[in-house]
Formats: C-alpha cells, sequence, structure tokens
C-alpha cells in the first residue's frame, strides 16, 4: 500500500471521526433547542450567543465531575460498558459513502473510508455489537435497575434487528448489491426511466419498517425502554457518572448520526441531489455540493428523530414486543413478496 | 334507575377501525400539531433581562414611608407587628431628641424596624392596618441570597431613600 | 502467516479462558471474544460474506441471548450445586475419552495437504450465492426446513404451558 495512500485515508478517518463527534455534541445542543422550540419554550441560551458553547459547558461539566465506581461492581466490565458503547457507535462510519470523487491535482480521492462489498452487514453487525456495551454496563454496576435495563436493551435490539434485516433484504433485491458506494451510485440524479431513482420511492413500506427499527437500535424514543426513567431510575446508566455517562449519551447521538447517514444513504440518495450533473457545475463543485446535500439529509433525520422524541410517548414494554414480532417481521416480509413480484412484473 | 336529568350521555367504545389501529396517521397528526408549535413564538420571559409587568396592586417589597418634608412617617406603634399573621415584623421603638424633628415626624420612632423576609407572606395586612401610611408593599421581588440571615431587613434597606438626593 | 498465527493464538487463549474462568458471565464475554477472533480468521481467508454473517449472527444476536440468560439466573459460586467425586471421576473419563479420540482422529487422518483456494473470490456474496443457489440448492433448501422444523418445535415448547 503506497504511503499516499494511508496519508489520506488517515485524514478521511480523521475528518469523518471528528465530524461526527461535533455532530453528536451539537446534536445534544440541537435536542436541547428543538425540545424547547416544539414546547414553546426558548432552550439553552446561557453560553455564548444563542447558548451555542453550551455543549462545551455541558462536556466541561461531565469531565469535572466526581468519578463514582461501585463498590460491588465488577472493575474492568464497569470501565469496558461504556468505551465499547462509543467504540461500536464510532467505527460505524467507515463504509458509508459520504461523497463521489475529489480531484485535487492528478490524484483522486475517494470520499469513503473503505468500501468493503458487504458493506450493509457490517453496518449492521456493528449495530447489534452496541448492545453490548449496554449490557455489560448495565450488569457490570450491579444494581437492578441497570441490569433490567440492560436485559430491556438486548431483547429490543434482537428483536428489531430480525425486522430491519428483512425490510434490507427488499432492498436488496432490487439493487443486487451489499457496496453502499454501489447502492449510492445506483440513485444517481432524482429522476430516471419514468421514474424516482431513489430508493424510498420504490421501496416506501421498507422504508417505513427501517426507521420504525433504526429508532428501536439506537434506543431513541418512543422506543428509549432501556433508559425508562419513570420505571427504572436511569435504567443501564443509573450507576454511571462522570465522563463514563456522558459516553453513554454520546454514543447514543453518535449512533444517531450514523444511523441517519445510513437512512439517507439506503433510501433518500445519499449524496446524490436533483439536477446533479445538469447545472454544468465542475466535477469538484458537484462532489462538494453532494457532500452537502448528504448532510442536510442527515439533519433533517436527525432532527426528525428529536421531532418524534418529542411527540410521541414511550411505548409499553408488551406494546414494544408486539409491534416488533406480531406487526413488522410480518410487514417486512410482505415486503419481501411483494417487492418480488414488482421486480418480476416491471423487469 | 330513571335518570333524572336526561343529560345523561351513555359513551360505547367502538372497536378501533383501520387507521386506528395502523397508529400512523395519529402519529403524522401528532407530528404535526408539535411542529406547528415549533414556529410559534416562545412564551419564555428571559427573567433577569425581561421582567413581567406588574399588576397595580401588586404586593412585592416593603418601603417604609417618608412625608412630603422627607420625615420618616412610621411611629412605631406596632400595629403591623401585630396585625402580621406570618409574624415577620420587629420593632424597637426610641423617643424623638430635640433636634430630631427633621428625621421624624411624630415623637416616637422605631429605632429598630425588621422585617424577615422569609417570614414574610406578602398578604399586606401592614400596609392595611398602619394608621400612618408608613408601610407600602410597593417594592420589587425579594432579590435571592444565600444566609438566612441576610433576609432580615433593617431600616437600611426598608426606609426610602430621602427626598431631594 | 504471521498473522494468522497470532489470530489463532488469540481464538485458543480466549477458548480457554472461557473455560477456566470462574464466572460464567466473564465466561461469556471471553467467548464473545473467541468468535470474534472466528470473524478475523474468515476475513484472512477472504470469506467475507461468512466472516460478517458470523459476526452478526453469533455475536451479535447468540451471544447476547447467551448474556442475557446468564445475566437473568445470576449463577454464582455460592448458587453453584457441589459436585459429588463419582461426577468428578466420570467427568474426568469422558474428557479423557473425548481427547483420546480426537487425537487418534487426528493421527489416521494424517498430514493433509495445504488447501489452496482454487478461486480466491468464492467468498464474496454473489460467487458465495451462485454457487448455493445451483450446485448446493438441495442441502441449502433442506437445511431451510430444518431450521423451520426446529422454529415450529420452539413455539409449540413456549405454548405448550397455557
Amino acid at each position: 500500500m503506497e504511503l499516499a495512500l494511508v496519508i489520506e485515508k488517515f485524514i478521511l478517518v480523521a475528518i469523518i471521526f471528528g465530524i461526527s463527534l461535533v455532530t453528536a455534541m451539537y446534536s445534544t445542543y440541537a435536542e436541547r433547542k428543538v425540545a424547547a422550540f416544539l414546547q414553546d419554550r426558548v432552550g439553552p441560551n446561557r453560553a455564548g450567543p444563542f447558548g451555542i458553547f453550551q455543549p462545551m459547558a455541558d462536556g466541561a461539566k461531565m469531565f469535572m465531575k466526581e468519578e463514582i465506581i461501585p463498590t460491588q461492581s465488577s472493575g474492568l466490565l464497569f470501565i469496558v460498558g461504556p468505551s465499547l458503547a462509543i467504540l461500536t457507535a464510532c467505527i460505524g462510519s467507515a463504509v458509508i459513502p459520504w461523497g463521489q470523487t475529489l480531484t485535487i491535482g492528478s490524484r483522486v480521492i475517494d470520499l469513503q473510508v473503505t468500501d468493503i462489498n458487504v458493506g450493509i452487514l457490517y453496518i449492521f453487525g456493528v449495530v447489534s455489537l452496541g448492545v453490548y456495551g449496554i449490557m455489560i454496563g448495565g450488569w457490570a454496576s450491579n444494581n437492578k435497575y441497570s441490569l433490567l435495563g440492560a436485559i430491556r436493551a438486548a431483547s429490543q435490539n434482537i428483536s428489531y434487528e430480525i425486522a430491519m434485516g428483512l425490510s434490507i433484504i427488499a432492498l436488496l433485491m432490487l439493487t443486487g448489491t451489499l457496496s453502499l458506494k454501489e447502492i449510492a451510485q445506483q440513485q444517481h440524479g432524482f429522476w430516471a426511466n419514468g421514474w424516482f431513482t431513489w430508493n424510498f420511492f420504490r421501496q416506501p413500506l421498507g422504508f417505513l419498517i427501517f426507521i420504525i427499527c433504526a429508532f428501536a437500535e439506537t434506543n431513541r424514543s418512543p422506543f428509549d425502554l432501556p433508559e425508562c426513567e419513570t420505571e427504572l431510575v436511569g435504567g443501564y446508566h443509573t450507576e454511571y457518572s462522570s465522563m463514563k455517562l456522558g459516553f453513554y449519551l454520546f454514543a447514543e447521538y453518535i449512533n444517531m448520526f450514523i444511523s441517519s447517514a445510513v437512512m439517507a444513504t439506503l433510501y433518500f440518495g445519499g449524496y446524490n441531489f436533483p439536477f446533479m450533473h445538469h447545472l454544468g457545475l465542475s466535477e469538484n463543485l458537484v462532489t462538494i455540493l453532494g457532500v452537502v446535500a448528504l448532510f442536510a439529509k442527515i439533519i433533517f433525520f436527525i432532527f426528525f428523530f428529536m421531532w418524534v422524541r418529542w411527540t410521541i410517548p414511550r411505548f409499553r414494554y408488551d406494546q414494544l414486543m408486539n409491534l416488533g414480532w406480531k406487526v413488522l417481521i410480518p410487514l417486512a416480509i410482505a415486503n419481501i413478496v411483494l417487492t418480488g413480484v414488482f421486480a418480476t412484473i416491471f423487469k | 334507575m330513571e335518570s333524572l336529568t336526561n343529560k345523561k350521555k351513555v359513551l360505547e367504545s367502538k372497536p378501533l377501525n383501520f387507521w386506528e389501529r395502523a397508529y400512523l396517521p395519529a402519529i403524522a397528526q401528532g407530528l404535526s400539531i408539535t411542529i406547528k408549535h415549533f414556529f410559534k413564538k416562545p412564551a419564555t420571559i428571559r427573567y433577569p433581562e425581561e421582567k413581567r409587568e406588574f399588576s397595580e396592586n401588586y404586593r412585592g417589597l416593603h418601603s417604609l414611608k417618608r412625608d412630603e418634608e422627607g420625615r420618616e412617617r412610621c411611629t412605631a406603634c406596632g400595629l403591623c407587628a401585630l396585625s402580621c399573621p406570618a409574624e415577620a415584623i420587629t420593632m424597637i421603638a426610641g423617643e424623638r431628641q430635640a433636634g430630631e424633628e427633621k428625621l421624624y415626624r411624630e415623637e416616637k420612632y422605631a429605632a429598630v424596624y425588621e422585617i424577615n423576609m422569609l417570614r414574610c407572606i406578602f398578604c399586606g395586612l401592614c400596609e392595611e392596618a398602619c394608621p400612618k401610611e408608613a408601610i407600602y408593599l410597593d417594592g420589587d421581588i425579594v432579590p435571592s441570597d444565600f444566609l438566612r440571615k441576610d433576609f432580615i431587613y433593617g431600616k437600611d434597606k426598608l426606609v426610602e431613600a430621602p427626598l431631594n438626593q | 502467516m504471521s498473522l494468522f498465527y497470532f489470530v489463532a493464538f488469540l481464538s485458543v487463549f480466549f477458548s480457554l479462558l472461557v473455560i477456566f474462568s470462574k464466572n460464567p458471565v466473564h465466561s461469556v464475554l471471553y467467548l464473545i471474544l473467541t468468535f470474534f477472533t472466528f470473524t478475523i480468521h474468515y476475513f484472512l481467508l477472504n470469506a467475507q460474506f461468512l466472516g460478517i454473517v458470523n459476526f452478526i449472527v453469533y455475536m451479535g444476536a447468540i451471544l447476547v441471548l447467551f448474556l442475557y440468560t446468564l445475566m437473568l439466573m445470576n449463577l454464582n459460586q455460592e448458587t453453584e450445586p457441589v459436585k459429588s467425586n463419582l461426577l468428578k471421576v466420570i467427568g474426568v473419563i469422558a474428557g479423557g475419552c473425548l481427547l483420546v479420540t480426537l487425537i487418534a482422529s487426528l493421527k489416521v487422518s494424517g498430514n493433509s495437504e495445504m488447501v489452496i483456494l482454487k478461486d480466491p473470490n468464492l467468498g464474496l456474496v454473489k460467487n458465495l450465492g451462485k454457487v448455493l443457489f445451483n450446485q448446493f440448492l438441495l442441502p441449502f433448501e433442506v437445511s431451510s426446513i430444518l431450521l423451520f422444523s426446529a422454529m415450529v418445535g420452539a413455539v409449540l415448547l413456549a405454548k405448550k404451558e397455557s
């Protein structure tokens, strides 16, 4: 492997890592602001103009707080929990195509860290790994509420992973590839051959199932039962304090960012935007606009996550399981059949 | 039993139809309601910078009044302390000496006049009771503080600023 | 090749830890690590699909359920039933028999030729799918029937109570 490539990838990884952390940081701020606006309030406005330094203040607070490790907890695992949570949240972004290629001089830079040909499955793997952080942390706390939260997280994630996987299968029947880069390329532009190119318009039901499962997988309201404070104090992070708690909260926001990116890439055309090649712009400019378009989509989805959180009350646990097993899975299977029928008819 | 008023209305719970069971239209409705609020003006008043207008008869911090010549009106009769349901007012009377006519209107005046703001319930009975129109609850909100003793307001804080100063 | 030996060492090491750790939850956590090293093995063989499926299904689902059950049961040394000496002796004999069988079978098989992949891209999704749905269609479908019957059995067992 040539050195230039290594450096290029290294810079790309650093940038993506930085962006996902900053996005997660500002998601905490955005969450509070969105909540405030939806409730006719103002939200944080003390730290800096419009409170934009609030995340920094929160971060400083988290670092300064006293670090409490319960004596009855199992030491190492108590620390492994949040580390694993944030690790699995961060590595998901490796396979997402952030844009097309940039040409600098004679060098063509691909705005994707790596294009493995099982991209979607990789993301699935990482998502399914994410529950370990919660489970280990919840168990290691040696607290019944934490344990209940951990157990809820585990069963919820496993149940919704199945429906999520089935909804993806229908999509894969249309795309014929598992690579996210190719999926993004197939959705080129906006309109082609008398129909929209974006997968959402070919898989509306699949998208609906996917987004519901994404809410459940990221433990977001209305499926935030693992940290349901009315029943479980704080859920799996009851015993956590200081930056370890911060890591858990942070991991949730990074997960939200990654799942928004995945949804935008799979169903909403990724970096593609309408008329991208009819405006007569240079390739590099189109790429940069594409990245902006992708981020606009991601920000919309993050906003949607928050919008839903401040609208819908939390599900009851049996309702959650009923929805997952008795509604979403049959729907996803029906979606696969329907997709197969339509794909054969319109071939 | 026969209903007496005919106002009784029997509510029957109908089974949900398909769209109600699908839950999604309801969610869309909810989302549309919340997004409407997103564009509404916040109802918040950012307190230290902005203040809500007080009503005419708002009862805030007490002030001990002076008369038109700048003399303290209070004559330490103790009626305010007597009327106070929270027993927040304490006073010690003093006799006016010669040469103090400019300071106190009556021959007897309050040497010490203390109101415990933590006890006060701002009912305004002291105001009602005062025969000399010396005390009024026309001030602002009592500011916060760290120590209990700092909430006992003496004459230094209660008496109006002298005239022409 | 050195990477292979390193990962192989890790898999053996972690699988030993699975057996020797006193706490069952720790044991499952080591099992997760063992499966993770298996995933790396698959990737080293360029079997990306199998590797990632191992990752998702074993690490991401089955072991989560393992961990789930063990956390619920809350096993520890106090609740562990005391085993009699007879049981221990029987255990040693059974384990020894297994060891002998394994060694014997290894000896019989002798040194096999090093397996060389004819097609290095066999592990990619597309090629795997083609092989699976052409050459091995019957075994594939039969295994699906097997899984289906297992599922029906599980549902029946769960329904029995009511």
